[in-house]
């Protein structure tokens, strides 16, 4: 037993001595109670831990215990439709244990141990596996088939192979290496967190294909690739945590990991009630199937925050190895950042930026490296990947600090939130001038490709006009753009006083704006914008701004048009639940009453 | 010479190495606990409370809360064993302690077997039930627009010199549950406020019969800082204890959390930490987030625990590293502006940068009325557009605006001085609310309302148009 003893308690920081071979990030044991943390630094004979609970309490003298294990995340049937807290347990098992305030020292495991699953072999005894191989499934929710995976480490010639209910525990297949040892296989893994788990040798992929959000502002102006990463800064109160929810909701991955890493209790809570209930638009079973929770609140230990974030990421990776496409949400990622800072502030480290360590930019291109689409180590071959969406909550709501800036740098994607979008109840406020996205070029493509992934009777009507979109695209991304140059304008002379021409790039940027970019999290219909709806509300907008051009060039004056009933429509239509066939209507009604009003002046138009 | 320390039964320690303010640094004891209270007696023969910061083979770091005056080398210390701890019963309503928790109301202290630890324990989240009691205040601009539900923390923002305690104090006055006869518990919490201050709370929560069904904790403005901050903790561990444990609806005023994080800077600044934004440390955030996180519902336990904390913006900065931390964490905010207020309307909270989060869970067909939710969306566009008017007729004259500009104008001023403004004592339900919603944006046509979906408006829009049909 290596067992030593406790020197000194400053908050979470716990220094220990009395272990000579202990090592860094090996899992220790805490007082008489057993309270779980970390070696983090080696000083001489002296070691410090970051414990993962309160340590109220502990006194100079009590045991450490070290473990021999590193901080690991236990993998296997069970993680889905579950939530764990930041070290990895399920919080059913914790109010089972403590009642609903979490006491401390509570030992639990992530994967439930009595739990029987159906596990059916895919190999045959006699065949030669090695690490990532598949060599069973196990129906893990309706939809979620899960693959069981040799371990990465692990290579031999498999000797026998079960078929049957077995819990993650029972051995379930034999396996003798070239050194002749036999290795018993059971359902779980064990993975250190803070190590990627490894791919197929050159496995990264390009990133060619959009992650389809349903938010229009992201899918068409904005998209994240599968394997890409994005960052959403905002100060408080700008939809950071809206956003991402709908992310989670909505977005087309086959498993989504969702990190509250120091937020709130009660948006947790509000997941918990929402997801089981919501429908997956593509598959029509409940959102929780497909849904890991990670729950580190803001007043649970500040250190098991830190770790939240690499419980989730491996998560993520060992799905992905199973060829599946998985996105992460971080919510938020300046919290982990800040308990960075504070263990390492205890730790009496040299603070660089606003008190970060100097070591922070690269713990951040660790965890946002993490996500990519790669070819997955073993066989059969297969291609799976996973998107990180991380917020961030910058001091103030100013970008200019550490941890945007450095997100920046190893990010594709910058949703930047907007507070005065937010003050006049424009949701999602990401602002269309200052946000921008590396992967547009290569995914677009594939964005049009999805239209009608939803709906097959459209498939062949849309495959004519999809060739138009990019220059739908870039026409309303000009206008947004002059439109606010000409607001500024009109903000000294006002609005009245500009002519006809500027006057209508702030009609259609408005009607952009309340028609198109606005898109409300809670209204029934418009929650989730399929990709054809997107485009077609896109394009009716556009359109009608063409028409328009023409119908003021001849002298119709821009009043007439903005008093039209139809400009009104244009900006409901989103919230019409017949969708597609609605905003077709709009547009064939919008040219007719351009074209009567041209009748009534008496011009001849061609629209 | 010497502290007279006849009355102290068990070991004592005497000697302190070193006094930083109210930062003791001790030698080595053994069996001293990280955390433990200790009591503190100078020479001046005042006892103080402490608390244990630090422990290591080599020191102890002791903080002590109370008059740090008068401490000196020669301090006798003696540990406790125990982490800070308060009795709990029911014999605390309608009581009044200061924010140590020592009765000043002339009675007894309170007595009982159950202790609570004031650090409390983090709700687990999966025990959480998400609020959904929309809680009517009877003021129109909170109701309908940044409704408050029950098990939310909605912190009002303020600067000095602005109404907000006349704010919390109808709030606390009127606050009701729609459909339930049943009124909250209130627990009010003072850190560092003026006399006359929580003078005008007590006579307030007096008047209104209040004080039967109230615990107050008062830790005036010249009560020691350090005890700032203890004392919310400890109104939190006796709301826990009513709501959770007795099955009361508790709304627990906070106020005023400004001079808390000044001590928390204090003591940080004290120990030589590493000094954040502002001076104010890096763990703020979770510190305060160990106060504010206790608001809530929890599955299996009858009751419910609100907070309503007051903070009074530096410079009326929203930026600044109080009011930004604590709007990271609570569920909304509720922004008091002096524009509004010198222009004289009560309570002057400015809705556009306020905000309920948990708004949309406390409102709607079963719960309000079915178009509050379209209503509230709406009032926020035409307000801001409004404003947008307002700003623009500053430089160019109204005259100079668009037919269009000049009725969000009108709306803007209509609906301040309707809509926002109203009595102290003015209590209005949530239909009188939106009737007035209504009326309000009736001078607005059909066209512009664009957030309202179609048949609200056919319900509602014409009705409030053309009351005579």
């Amino acid at each position: 037993m290596r067992e030593g003893e406790v020197i000194r308690i400053a908050g979470t920081l716990v220094v220990g001595t009395g272990i000579p071979d202990i090592t860094i990030g090996e899992v220790v044991e805490v007082g008489s109670e057993g309270l779980i943390g970390e070696v983090i630094r080696i000083i001489e004979d002296t070691f410090a831990v970051q414990v993962y609970e309160p340590t109220s309490g502990l006194k100079p003298g009590d045991p450490i215990k070290g473990t021999g294990k590193r901080l690991v995340a236990e993998l296997g049937p069970g993680l889905l439709e579950n939530i764990f807290d930041g070290v990895g347990r399920p919080l059913e098992d914790l109010i089972k244990a403590s009642g609903p305030f979490i006491k401390r020292g509570i030992k639990a495991y992530t994967l439930p141990r009595d739990k029987k699953w159906e596990f059916k072999p895919t190999v045959k005894e006699g065949e030669y596996v090695s690490g990532g191989d598949i060599i069973g499934e196990v129906q893990e929710t309706v939809n979620t088939v899960h693959k069981i995976m040799v371990p990465p480490d692990v290579s031999g010639k498999l000797l026998e192979i079960a078929e049957g209910e077995y819990t993650v525990t029972d051995v379930i297949a034999k396996i003798e290496t070239e050194e002749g040892i036999i290795k018993e296989l059971t359902m779980m893994q064990e993975w250190p967190v803070r190590v990627a788990r490894p791919i197929a040798p050159d496995g990264r992929l390009s990133l060619d294909t959009p992650l389809i959000t349903g938010q229009r502002v992201i899918d068409v102006f904005f998209p994240v690739a599968k394997g890409g990463a994005a960052a959403i800064p905002g100060g408080f109160g700008t939809g950071k945590t809206i956003t991402l929810h709908q992310l989670a909701k909505w977005s087309d991955a086959d498993i989504v990991v969702y990190i509250g890493c120091g937020e709130r209790g009660n948006e947790m809570a509000e997941v918990l009630t929402d997801f089981p209930e919501l429908k997956d638009p593509r598959t029509g079973r409940p959102l929780m199937e497909r849904t890991v929770l990670i729950a580190n609140t803001s007043n649970m230990p500040v250190s098991a925050r830190e770790a939240s974030v690499y419980i989730g990421i491996t998560i993520a990776e060992y799905y992905r190895d199973m060829g599946y496409d998985v996105s992460l949400m971080a919510d938020s990622t300046s919290r982990w950042a800040e308990a960075i800072r504070e263990i390492s502030g205890r730790l009496g480290e040299m603070p660089v930026e606003r008190g970060f360590p100097a070591y922070l930019p690269d713990k951040i291109a660790e965890f946002y490296e993490r996500a990519g689409r790669v070819k997955a180590l073993g066989k059969p071959e297969r291609v799976g990947s996973v998107t990180i969406v991380g917020a961030v909550s910058p001091p103030g709501g100013d970008f200019n600090e550490p941890v945007t800036i450095h997100t920046l740098r190893f990010t594709g994607v910058f949703w930047a939130l907007d507070p005065d979008l937010a003050y006049s109840r424009h949701f999602p406020a990401i602002n269309w001038l200052k946000s921008y996205s590396l992967y547009a070029n290569q995914i677009l493509g594939g964005f049009v490709g999805s239209f009608s992934m939803y709906r097959q009777e459209l498939f062949n009507w849309w495959k004519s006009v999809q060739s138009d979109f990019n220059v739908y695209r870039d026409k309303a991304m000009e206008i947004l753009t002059t439109a606010a140059e000409v607001e500024s304008i009109a903000r000294i002379i006002g609005e009245k006083s500009l002519p006809d021409d500027q006057r209508l790039l702030l009609l259609t940027s408005e009607l952009l704006k309340e028609g198109f970019l606005r898109q409300n999290a809670f209204d029934e219909v418009d929650t989730f914008s399929e990709p054809e709806k997107s485009a077609l509300l896109l394009k009716l907008i556009i359109d009608f701004h063409h028409m328009v051009e023409k119908v003021i060039k001849k002298r119709i004056p821009i009043d007439r048009v903005i008093d039209l009933p139809v400009v009104a429509k244009i900006k409901r239509v989103k919230f019409d639940p017949r969708r597609v066939e609605a905003i077709l209507e709009v547009a064939q009604e919008a040219r007719e009453e351009l074209l009567k009003l041209a009748e009534e002046y008496r011009v001849e138009v061609e629209i | 010479m010497g502290v007279d320390v006849r009355d102290i039964s068990g070991l004592i320690y005497r000697g302190i190495r070193e006094v930083k303010g109210s930062i003791l640094v001790l030698d080595p004891i053994p069996n001293v606990l990280y955390d433990e209270v200790v009591r503190v007696r100078a020479p001046d023969g005042i006892d103080r409370l402490g608390r244990v910061l630090e422990v290591s083979k080599d020191y102890i770091i002791v903080q002590v809360f109370g008059e740090e005056s008068g401490l000196q080398t020669d301090t006798v210390i003696k540990f406790t064993g125990s982490t800070f701890e308060i009795p709990v019963s029911d014999d605390v309503l309608g009581r009044m302690f200061n924010g140590r928790f020592e009765p000043i109301d002339g009675m007894g202290p309170i007595a009982s077997r159950d202790k609570r630890d004031i650090n409390g324990e983090p709700i687990n989240p999966k025990a959480r039930i998400h609020p959904n009691n929309f809680i009517q205040t009877g003021i129109s601009a909170i109701d309908g627009m940044l409704s408050l539900v029950r098990g939310q923390k909605l912190p009002i923002f303020s600067e000095s010199g602005l109404p907000h305690n006349r704010v919390a104090a109808q709030i606390a006055r009127q606050a009701t549950v729609l459909g339930e006869e049943e009124e909250f518990a209130l627990v009010f919490a003072a850190m560092g406020l003026k006399n006359d201050e929580a003078r005008f709370f007590i006579d307030s929560f007096k008047l209104s019969g209040a004080i039967e069904r109230s615990v107050v904790i008062l830790n005036l403005a010249d009560d020691p800082a350090i005890e700032r901050l203890v004392t919310p903790r400890i109104a939190l561990t006796i709301a826990e204890y009513l709501a959770f444990e007795l099955g009361y609806h508790v709304l627990a005023i906070l106020t005023d959390m400004t001079n808390y994080c000044e001590a928390l800077r204090e003591v940080s600044a004290a120990r030589e930490e590493i000094p954040g934004r502002g001076g104010y440390p890096g763990y703020m955030y979770s510190d305060l987030a160990t106060i504010y996180e206790r608001a809530g519902i929890v599955r299996g336990k009858p009751g419910s625990l609100t907070q309503m904390p007051i903070l009074t913006m530096p410079a009326g900065d929203k930026r600044h590293p109080i009011p930004d931390l604590t709007g990271y964490i609570t569920e909304g905010q509720i922004i008091l502006s002096r524009d509004l207020d010198s222009r004289g309307i009560y309570p002057p909270i400015n809705v556009l940068p306020s905000l309920s989060r948990l708004m949309r869970s406390g409102i709607g067909p079963d719960k309000t009325r079915d178009d509050h939710k379209d209503v509230a969306d709406q009032l926020y566009d035409a307000y801001s557009r409004g404003l947008k008017a307002r700003d623009l007729a500053r430089i160019v004259g109204e005259m100079g605006l668009s037919d269009r500009e000049r009725l969000f104008l009108k709306f803007a001023d209509v609906f301040e001085r309707k809509f926002v403004n109203q009595g102290e004592y003015e209590n209005r339900s949530i239909d009188e609310t939106l009737d007035l919603a209504w009326e309000v944006l009736s001078i607005l046509p059909p066209e512009e309302l664009v957030r309202v979906k179609e048949e609200t408006l056919e319900k509602y829009y014409y009705k409030a148009k053309h009351p005579e049909a």
